[in-house]
């Protein structure tokens, strides 16, 4: 493309790109392509609809173009406050939670151990069931009637049997639980394996100082991996602003809108309340949050920006 | 405190504890899913936990087999998964390729934007990809749902592919160009032999993808183009809540993942922690 408008310039000379310069560029050319059509175009297109007052019944060339009015009417829109608010409650609890439970688990569990290997695979498992699935396991074990949740509360500590998806505060309750059975594990394998790379010697060394065990925890293992803390956090507050299947499936977002987390409101919004336009506003919000976070990931340094150089 | 590296039995016992107190919070709901698929309605219903010991039935299965649209919800979640597994492989594998040994004008900013368009939620592709569909009318084609599935896993693939293409030592394709290689020879015959576990790892975390994704499929398929997660989540609305019959269903999705995870878990917890723990 360069080559050919500057051939066109007269009196200029370029050194004409041989074969061999174009071919990275022909190596990247259809991945390129697919993102930039199935992930570029979405996002712009989506900036796009934005602006217009568009409903799912009627053909996008009827639509109105309303300018900012899908942004002013968001900014006061009180289920869009509620639904960020919920995003922010389920992020800080899982991830809170999440943290912590890892985190001590792997340092409890670091030493290398016989059959370490069978417990990992056990632990990955909650990661590979499909979201879908998930949501209907654990909307079967709080189901309220025949939900083993209830039995066992009711059982070993006398509690009355709970209505659990259909209570604000207690399906709210329900979908964190949830999520810590499935994300725990990553966070859990992620610490695990930073903390096995860690160098021995300068562990060595500071036990030889004299260094306890709480010291050496947090004064030397604990601020080592703190970029790979840093990174995992990250990203289960991106994953949390993705999150949309399991409420889906378990709650659809409710009762009223106390599960209904950024993702879902759009969903919900789009092809329940079938406003097309006023959801692509949203969606914008979404995006500028989600890539605001990915670029505080990217300056933790990207490992593709290093070529090979051995 | 100087006598932990021995570690005493108390203390491996304990360890050991904790391990399979965690295996077993893993275990239980899948085991709970995978027993109730086997439980007749009275016993479900009974609403008091049988946990090993019941007369299992296989009529949930049956009516799954035979009654629903199961097979053809199979046959689409493999065509696409397998379709979009192969194209995220390929390209992927082209461009992870070119990012790893060459420098060219722009290669920073397609490492940098491939980064950023891994984390772009499927909620935003919505209504676009919706909008798409339905101006070309191509609602209940396959093809579409393969696209978007490659291009939702290109990132990721690109990012794992890269890595491994790095610990590839230079040295054995400079060898092969000096022998007379050209670009596409020294890709196919000298590195990809090399990459064989590399793309096995990104293959099963792009068909992990694919198999799994719900809400793209639920927009972008009709009747006929469904695709398993979207036919388990019709199971609830569709015919009331029929615990046995989901559960069924829900096992039998959840089969091809586990496979995954037995044969391949320490490629799979290499791939996840790739993104966190440089390597």
């Amino acid at each position: 493309m360069a080559a050919s408008a500057a051939g066109r310039l007269p009196g200029r000379r370029r050194p004409r790109l041989d074969a061999r310069a174009l071919t990275p560029y022909w190596f990247i050319l259809p991945a390129v392509l697919v993102m930039a059509a199935g992930l570029v175009y979405p996002v712009a297109d989506a900036l796009y609809l934005s602006f217009f007052d568009w409903k799912i019944a009627t053909p996008f060339s009827k639509a109105d173009h309303v300018g900012f009015a899908n942004y002013v009417r968001m900014l006061g829109d009180p289920d869009v406050h509620e639904s960020l608010w919920v995003t922010l409650r389920f992020g800080f609890w899982t991830i809170v939670i999440e943290m912590v439970l890892g985190v001590s688990l792997a340092l409890m569990l670091e030493k290398p151990i016989r059959g370490a290997s069978v417990f990992r695979t056990i632990f990955i498992l909650p990661l590979m069931v499909s979201p879908v699935v998930v949501g209907l396991i654990w909307r079967y074990l709080f189901d309220a009637r025949v939900g083993w949740i209830n039995y066992y509360l009711g059982l070993w500590f006398g509690i009355e049997p709970q209505v659990w998806l259909g209570v604000p505060d207690l399906a709210f309750f329900a979908i964190v639980l949830t999520d810590i059975w499935q994300w725990t594990p990553f966070i859990f394998i992620i610490v695990i394996a930073g903390l096995q790379a860690l160098p021995s010697e300068v562990l060595e060394a500071s036990r030889i100082d004299g260094a306890n065990w709480w010291q050496q925890t947090f004064l030397v293992k604990l601020p080592m991996i703190r970029s790979i803390l840093v990174i995992a956090l990250l990203m289960r507050l991106i994953d949390v602003f993705r999150a949309l299947e399991v409420m889906y499936i378990m709650t659809g977002g409710g009762p009223g809108r106390a599960t209904e987390l950024l993702s879902l409101h759009i969903y919900n919004r789009a092809f329940d309340a079938q406003l097309l336009g006023y959801a692509s506003a949203i969606a914008v919000l979404l995006i500028v949050i989600v890539f605001a976070l990915s670029f505080a990931i990217l300056a933790h340094g990207n490992p593709m920006n290093e070529k090979s150089d051995v | 405190m100087s006598e932990r590296r021995l570690g005493s039995p108390l203390e491996t016992w304990g360890r050991y504890g904790g391990l399979v107190f965690l295996a077993v919070l893993c275990l239980v709901p899948i085991w709970v899913m995978v027993g109730t698929s086997f439980k007749n309605e009275v016993l479900i219903f009974d609403g008091r936990p049988v946990w090993f010991f019941f007369f299992p039935t296989l009529d949930n299965y049956e009516y799954i087999l035979t009654r629903g649209k199961f097979d053809r919800y199979l046959v689409n979640s493999i065509i696409v998964g397998a379709a979009s597994t192969f194209f995220t492989l390929f390209f992927g594998g082209l461009c992870a390729y070119v990012l790893a040994r060459s420098e060219f004008r722009g290669r920073r900013f397609v490492a940098n934007a491939t980064l950023l368009v891994r984390m772009v939620p499927p909620a935003v592709l919505a209504v676009p990809a919706f909008a798409m569909v339905t101006m070309f009318s191509l609602k209940n084609d396959l093809a579409v749902l393969t696209f978007f599935y490659t291009a939702l896993n290109l990132p990721f693939a690109i990012w794992l592919l890269f890595g491994f293409y790095k610990q590839i030592p230079m040295e054995i394709e400079e060898a092969a160009i000096v022998d007379g290689a050209t670009a596409w020879q020294v890709f196919y015959r000298v590195l990809l032999p090399l990459m064989k576990s590399g793309y096995a790892v990104a293959g099963i975390f792009a068909f992990r993808i694919a198999w799994n994704e719900f809400v793209l499929a639920l927009l972008l398929t009709g009747r006929n183009t469904r695709t398993l997660p979207v036919g388990a989540a019709g199971f609830i609305t569709d015919t009331g809540v029929e615990w046995g019959r989901i559960m069924a269903m829900g096992t039998l999705i959840v089969i091809p993942p586990l496979v995954f995870t037995f044969f391949a878990a320490r490629q799979i917890i290499a791939g996840m922690t790739a993104g966190a723990v440089k390597g």
